[in-house]
């Protein structure tokens, strides 16, 4: 039977992620946009999300916001993400599996590396 | 869409566009009377009558703004195979209610999959809407309202390594109560 946490916890976690934070050095805020409406659900977009949430959980990376959208008007490129990183424009990628979606975190998002082979030029 | 978790996220991503505040998502399995309920409820837009029939009905739409889906007409189709209905309601400036029954030991009847995962992900990805989940089999409840957590964690962001490990762990906890009755 597993353990249902407390507010408790939150109050730690929410003090070593404020300490992390101080110890970073923003390179401006990351944001991962996942779209979700039902053309990207139906063609998978729950698995990229689930393995975009994995990979942040199990490599600590801290300093990402994920968010999700509706159809963004490419239903046969989903699913789709969208990467945003400070000041810098907004690259979207498609056909974005569990393991391109680990690739693209692990190199675009830590490494700064666009990854050519499932950009999507508008 | 194979799941109903899946069609849950999809309904919910209309609440989403729809601007809502709170979005409240309840599964109920009432095995006395073998039937399953889903809903979602939201304090968004809304609609009048005229769009709620329109949403439900993937043949009717005019398509000019293209505000109409095809993922209503499905979860309807899925639930009429199975004994069951899919109702609307909804009013302009207050909010939408959509309900869907099935029978619940239909053979047709998808299974609800990962239940977990649409809540996890709708939570930490739309962290400007607050969330309250119901999980009910029987006389069992699970409960789960993301506001005091956000409370707590103030500007830490929802999609934080601890924060999703946390979040993770209390809403598979809850789901994972009941899976013997769910086998």
């Amino acid at each position: 039977m597993p353990v249902i946490k407390t507010l408790d916890d939150l109050k730690k976690i929410r003090e070593e992620a404020l300490e992390k934070r101080k110890v970073k050095t923003a390179s401006g805020q990351i944001e991962v946009i996942v779209g979700m409406g039902t053309c990207g659900i139906a063609a998978g977009a729950r698995d990229t999300m689930k393995a975009i949430l994995e990979t942040i959980q199990n490599d600590n990376l801290s300093g990402i916001i994920v968010k999700q959208t509706g159809c963004v008007g490419l239903c046969e490129k989903e699913p789709i993400v969208q990467i945003v990183i400070g000041e810098q424009p907004k690259i979207t990628y498609g056909k974005v599996t569990g393991d391109i979606a680990r690739q693209i975190l692990k190199e675009h998002v830590v490494d700064g590396k666009v990854v050519q082979t499932h950009l999507i030029t508008l | 869409m194979r799941e109903l978790s899946l069609h849950l996220l999809d309904i919910a991503e209309n609440s989403i566009a729809a601007q809502a505040i709170t979005v409240e998502i309840a599964i109920r399995e009432d095995n006395r009377k073998d039937r399953l309920y889903l809903s979602v409820c939201d304090d968004g837009k809304g609609m009048d009558y005229e769009m709620a029939a329109q949403v439900i009905d993937p043949f009717v739409t005019t398509r000019t703004t293209r505000k109409v889906g095809l993922g209503i007409p499905l979860l309807k189709a899925a639930s009429e195979a199975c004994n069951g209905f899919l109702e609307i309601h909804s009013t302009p400036g207050i909010g939408t209610r959509l309900e869907v029954e099935f029978q619940n030991s239909h053979i047709d009847r998808m299974p609800l999959g990962d239940i977990a995962s649409t809540i996890l992900h709708l939570v930490i990805a739309n962290p400007q809407i607050h969330f309250i989940f119901r999980h009910q089999v029987d006389e069992n409840e699970f409960f789960f309202d993301d506001e005091p957590i956000k409370r707590e964690l103030a500007d830490i962001p929802l999609s934080d390594p601890l924060v999703i490990s946390y979040l993770r762990d209390e809403i598979e906890a809850g789901i994972e109560t009941f899976q013997p009755a769910m086998a």
